[in-house]
């Protein structure tokens, strides 16, 4: 059942480019899809340990200047008159550097933070992306700062034998970016359902216990950070070659809480809640662009986001999930232990 | 009892939070194989004592060494790597997960794999996944809990998720078991049982020191008994010994019963 909606999930994806000829649509898709990646691996901290990380948008955007930088060169001063000149590279190694460096990120971060863990933790991710901006906004030489880094190459794929394939159209980087998004999404599946998965919900459920079997809290966490990171890192490459222009901006605080805003809306804890409540709010502000004023359009997407919470408070995935199967167990809940406890319950 | 080799030696343990002293100077040994019961009033200090054994807190003096390993400043989870395993008072399970996967949980130590073997899906991987697998249904087994398999542990009974908490400390193989109040708020059946569990545990060769407030259980069950009170030791011997220790019936029953 759930195998069968996710493979008619990704057939409907993967067909959309067939029948959705508006390039502005198109590229809301690519963008909201960029930002999924994003929120998925948010999900990895937020839902998986609990761990709420409200500067992630900071590992995005370095994965995005690191791919940007990697393949537009840059010659900048270094302390005693040297000089540091890096020749362009093609963009593909750009989107490795971007998953590694943002990946070293993830492991500092979480190595400071994660010995104190909780409100701490969010308040070192905020500063993290705070400091990150900054050093952006300021380190004009390697940056461009406000002025943005321009004329970011595109994405080539190395094709064996018949050159390389510049991925230059918006149907060529929609089917990128489904790929990498099912690649994370597989990746985060398969870590979630491994001994490494159990000992984050164990961590996350209850800590003390956890520890007392064996699991080693610190580098639980800080591994999710590491990749948490590093697919963020991933979707910020993406990002950049694709918008091809980033600045700073890139590092502000709204985007880290749309990422939060697809995550809570489409279930924490969920693998697929951050697709959902991804494409939800990352179309809703399109949809709702041609029919209304801006200030009611902001006003219109904080109403559907309270009503999804106050409807489904678990998340748009889980709470379904939970309500598809208590209907279906109706008859299975006249079992007879489970029909001895509910009538203690009920006749107490 | 035979002459046990020591697996456990507490020496000289004290512990204060601020000016409140907890243990005052608590020493004494568990031997390879032994159930040891800790027993004292509330407030003696017998969840410190443990939480000191098991890395929880870090004593003020003293030490305590579990086969020939110091534990001062190991990390909880360093010292389950020792073979030294817990189980809680009232934290007992992982709510939110059914009681299979709580023992999958539990079975941490023996599932550790490389973890790109994991995300590739190798076959050392999957081998290893269906031995936790077989590992789980047979500690589930042992407990008795069938048939709440699937069910979250949360919305277990009290007495069935002492159970659950009793099969997730054995999934982390221990070669010592340190089981605190394990059958507060069990009926006398349940208790039954449960004392056929750690008997059970026992017969595995796994050592057991044992927190408890049930009197006739710890009668029962113990080789040898450790009397706490106000953080430190007034008396230690079998059962019966500890049966008619007068400063045993003191502290339990007051001044008044003692004389009589």
């Amino acid at each position: 059942m759930k195998a069968a909606i996710t493979v008619l999930a990704v057939a409907a994806l993967a067909t959309v480019p067939l029948w959705l000829r508006d390039p502005y649509l198109l590229n809301a898709l690519i963008t909201t899809g960029i930002f999924i990646i994003g929120a998925m691996s948010l999900n990895l901290l937020l839902g998986f340990t609990g761990q709420l990380s409200l500067g992630h948008i900071a590992f995005f955007g370095i994965g995005a200047y690191v791919s940007a930088l990697t393949s537009l060169g840059f010659d900048i001063g270094l302390p005693g008159g040297a000089r540091l000149v890096h020749e362009p590279w093609p963009p593909i190694v750009g989107l490795a550097l971007a998953i590694l460096v943002a990946g070293l990120c993830g492991y500092f971060v979480g190595l400071l933070s994660f010995r104190v863990r909780g409100a701490y933790f969010v308040i070192v991710t905020i500063s993290f992306a705070e400091v990150v901006r900054l050093v952006a906004l300021n380190w004009v030489e390697l940056t461009q700062g406000p002025l943005a880094l321009t004329n970011i190459p595109s994405i080539a794929l190395p094709l064996a034998g018949f050159g390389e394939l510049t991925l230059r159209t918006k149907l060529q980087n929609y089917y990128l970016v489904l790929v990498v998004g099912l690649v994370a999404y597989l990746l985060i599946a398969r870590l979630v359902h491994s001994h490494f998965g159990r000992a984050m919900r164990g961590l996350m459920e209850n800590e003390t216990l956890a520890v007392s079997v064996g699991i080693d809290v610190t580098k639980t966490l800080t591994l999710a950070a590491v990749i948490s990171a590093a697919i963020a890192g991933a979707a910020g490459s993406l990002y950049a070659h694709y918008i091809r222009i980033i600045d700073p901006e890139v590092f502000a605080f709204i985007n880290t809480v749309t990422m939060v805003i697809m995550v809570i809306s489409g279930g924490k804890g969920s693998l697929s809640g951050p697709g959902v409540g991804g494409l939800i709010f990352g179309l809703l502000p399109v949809a709702l662009r041609p029919i209304m004023a801006p200030e009611a359009q902001w006003i219109a997407y904080g109403g559907v986001l309270m009503a999804i919470l106050f409807v489904l408070p678990r998340g748009i995935v889980p709470s379904l999930a939970q309500r598809l199967v208590r209907r279906r167990s109706g008859a299975a809940a006249l079992a007879p232990v489970a029909l001895a406890e509910t009538g203690v319950k009920k006749g107490a | 009892m035979a002459a046990h080799a020591v697996a456990m030696t507490i020496e000289q343990v004290a512990v204060r939070f601020g000016g409140l002293v907890a243990i005052s100077d608590m020493s004494f040994t568990v031997g390879e194989g032994e159930i040891v019961s800790l027993i004292g009033p509330n407030g003696a200090g017998k969840t410190t004592a443990f939480n000191v054994m098991t890395g929880f807190i870090e004593p003020s003096a003293g030490r305590v060494t579990y086969r020939d390993t110091a534990l001062n400043g190991l990390k909880p989870h360093q010292i389950a790597d020792l073979g030294l395993i817990r189980t809680f008072q009232r934290t007992s399970v992982f709510p939110n997960d059914t009681v299979y996967d709580n023992l999958l949980i539990g079975l941490h130590r023996q599932g550790r794999i490389r973890l790109l073997d994991a995300i590739l899906g190798l076959p050392g991987a999957r081998a290893s996944e269906r031995k936790l697998r077989k590992r789980a249904s047979d500690l589930i087994e042992w407990v008795g809990l069938e048939r709440r398999a699937h069910d979250a542990a949360g919305s277990l009974s009290y007495g069935e998720q002492r159970l659950v908490g009793v099969a997730l400390a054995l999934a982390a193989e221990p070669t010592m078991l340190l089981l605190d109040e394990p059958v507060s708020g069990m009926n006398a059946s349940e208790t039954h049982r449960f004392v056929e569990l750690i008997r059970d545990i026992r017969g595995r060769g796994i050592t057991i020191l044992l927190v408890e407030h049930d009197m006739p259980m710890v009668m029962t069950v113990s080789d040898r008994i450790v009397v706490l009170n106000y953080g430190r030791i007034i008396a230690e011997g079998t059962p019966e010994m500890i049966r008619n220790d007068p400063a045993v019936i003191e502290a339990y029953l007051g001044h008044g019963a003692g004389r009589a």
